[in-house]
């Protein structure tokens, strides 16, 4: 049986008056059926242009250049606009970043998971309604009966995006894509949804696509990350391994740019140096210029992803 | 328990805050019909028939001043024609010609504006160019290009107005298309694979309301002066039948010795907008859930 999602080789660009943009650059990736896959970058490493890619929602002028994208086993990128459209919402949900503008302030929150319902599952409009309520019951949402009425703005940020994993659940996706959905919340908040998250996937047993920039979302949710850098991967393991052993010099420093309290006093660490420009990234490995292990076959050669280890993928040619 | 008492206290308040009657709606919706009944019923309500002349009681004022004449409450104008009899009959026109050309003009002119600002590219560039061919020639002359090709009529002169004045509406809900499909619930409505048009009706116009709702509130005072400036180049609604603007327009020679030729149907369309305005600006706000209580 096929992985649930399959990307592989997937490049997605930007035309610009001043060059292309290669914004993510060959990522290939699985996800098995249940796993919670974290993807971790900083800003601006194709994060999210992969998770748009996989919906094929680039906004123009991006385009898929290259790669496919299979759900289980059937290519996405080979589908027309309608067959698309299908995909969307029923067979892969999607949670964003910032609950204030994601969903429509016009319409009560009943009324749009509801019809977002009626749209997926048929039936009358009562039955649409109770299921609204049913799912915002789901998400934990206190007195949902009451709540289901109320409008986006009346509803705190962390309701509001309990909301919205309603209205991306309620047509029972098997994939969800979340893209950074604690990055807006507060601390106490986000623990909350990550938990809401963690317990929902284990019961409905779908599969999670977890974007973020934050390594402590990665430790609590993930099964497996994979790190990604100026459009590629560079590392990719059991979430265990990450934190245990990581192996790739980005994520190494990725880890030590954590805040930790046994440091407290002493100034934060930060890896030197800038992300590359993505129209014209240096030959050879992208993170080379920042590396601090960086040796000469680094500058020629785009180093391979390889196994360094079971499960364990490394690109990097220094480290053991 | 005090908790709870507050509570049972404190609900009833609330609901009944929330259906407080507006004070808008109901001047706007009495005004409104008002004037659409007086309009409707001016055949019984009118002393006189609008267009009899009677030269000997040229210009007079209204009954409560002292040349005034009983039988003619709001005076008479130039040619002794009975103004309040001409204002009800005036009514007819002017509203019917106004409701009927703004709802033409917004209804293509929304729907020209929402495909520009949704589809972007080439069905933007394309209607936007024939906004500004619109906007460049002067919308007179235009309506006048094709009044004189299709004859004067009231049909005429409704899809004249219409199709000329359908630009505004286009530019307008154009601009704030554009920052509305750009915003994250549209891209998440997509991704929840809705379709194009249900994202454009569910998700992107009743999120563009607001400037449509005041815009078609200030067309319609603008049609009623628009169809008189029609009417006084000839292509309008001929005379004699009365309108508001062309007795607006035919009073302004009067102005300095004969108030009332001027003010009356002045009151009228300033009445009639001040009632669409208050209306659209009650609607715009019940239309808005962030704005209700």
């Amino acid at each position: 049986m096929p992985p649930l999602l399959e990307v592989d080789g997937l490049q997605t660009q930007f035309v610009t008056g001043t060059g292309t943009v290669r914004a993510v650059d060959g990522v290939s990736f699985a996800i098995e059926r249940g796993e919670v896959l974290g993807l971790v970058g900083e800003s601006g490493c194709g994060k999210s242009v992969t998770s748009l890619s996989i919906m094929r929602l680039v906004p123009p002028p991006g385009r898929i250049a290259a790669g496919h994208i299979r759900l289980e086993g059937e290519d996405l990128l080979a589908k027309d606009a309608e067959a698309m459209r299908q995909v969307r919402g029923a067979r892969i949900g999607m949670v964003f970043q910032e609950p204030m503008t994601s969903l429509n302030p016009v319409f009560s929150i009943g009324d749009q998971i509801a019809s977002a319902a009626l749209a997926h599952g048929g039936g009358g409009r009562a039955a649409a309604w109770e299921r609204a309520v049913e799912m915002l019951q789901l998400v934990q949402v206190p007195s949902p009966g009451e709540r289901v009425r109320d409008y986006p703005h009346q509803l705190s940020g962390g309701l509001r995006q309990r909301a919205m994993l309603a209205l991306a659940l309620v047509s029972g996706p098997r994939l969800l894509i979340a893209d950074e959905p604690t990055t807006a919340l507060d601390v106490t908040i986000q623990a909350q949804i990550l938990d809401l998250l963690r317990r929902l996937q284990a019961e409905r047993g779908m599969s999670v696509l977890m974007i973020t920039h934050d390594l402590g979302v990665v430790a609590e949710l993930c099964h497996r990350v994979a790190v990604i850098y100026a459009g590629r991967i560079v590392e990719m393991a059991p979430v265990a391994r990450i934190f245990a052993r990581p192996m790739h010099p980005y994520t190494q420093g990725l880890l030590r740019c954590l805040p930790h309290p046994s440091r407290f006093g002493q100034p934060l660490f930060s890896i030197e140096g800038v992300p590359p420009d993505l129209r014209r990234p240096p030959a050879g490995c992208r993170f080379a210029p920042r590396c601090p292990h960086v040796i000469e076959s680094c500058r020629r050669a785009e180093p391979p992803l390889g196994e360094r280890e079971p499960g364990h993928l490394v690109a990097c040619p220094v480290l053991p | 328990m005090t908790d709870a008492a507050t509570l049972a206290t404190a609900l009833p308040v609330r609901s009944r805050a929330r259906r407080r009657v507006s004070f808008r709606a109901v001047f706007g919706i009495t005004v409104l019909l008002a004037m659409g009944g007086a309009a409707l019923l001016a055949p019984q309500l009118a002393p006189w028939d609008p267009a009899r002349q009677m030269l000997l009681k040229r210009l007079r004022p209204p009954a409560w001043e002292a040349r005034g004449l009983r039988e003619h409450p709001l005076g008479t104008d130039h040619l002794g024609r009975d103004i309040l009899s001409r204002i009800l009959y005036g009514g007819r026109i002017s509203l019917a010609v106004s409701l009927s050309s703004v709802a033409l003009a917004a209804t293509l002119g929304v729907t020209l504006g929402l495909c520009a600002g949704f589809f972007g590219g080439r069905a933007d560039a394309i209607i936007m160019r024939v906004v500004d061919v619109f906007l460049a020639i002067p919308y007179i002359l235009l309506a006048m290009g094709v009044v004189f090709a299709l004859g004067p009529s009231l049909l005429n002169v409704i899809l004249v107005m219409g199709a000329t004045r359908w630009v505004q509406f286009a530019r307008i809900v154009r601009a704030d298309v554009l920052s509305i499909r750009e915003r994250e619930f549209v891209v998440g409505a997509r991704a929840r694979g809705n379709r194009a048009l249900r994202l454009l009706v569910r998700h992107v116009l009743p999120n563009a309301l607001t400037p449509i709702i005041v815009v078609a509130t200030l067309e319609l005072a603008f049609m009623i002066i628009y169809e008189s400036a029609l009417s006084f180049l000839g292509l309008g609604v001929q005379p004699p039948t009365p309108t508001w603007g062309w007795m607006l327009a035919d009073g302004r020679n009067y102005i300095a010795t004969a108030w009332w030729l001027a003010t009356f149907p002045g009151l009228a369309i300033m009445l009639t907008v001040l009632a669409v305005n208050l209306l659209g600006d009650w609607l715009r706000d019940r239309l808005d859930p962030r704005l209700t209580v």
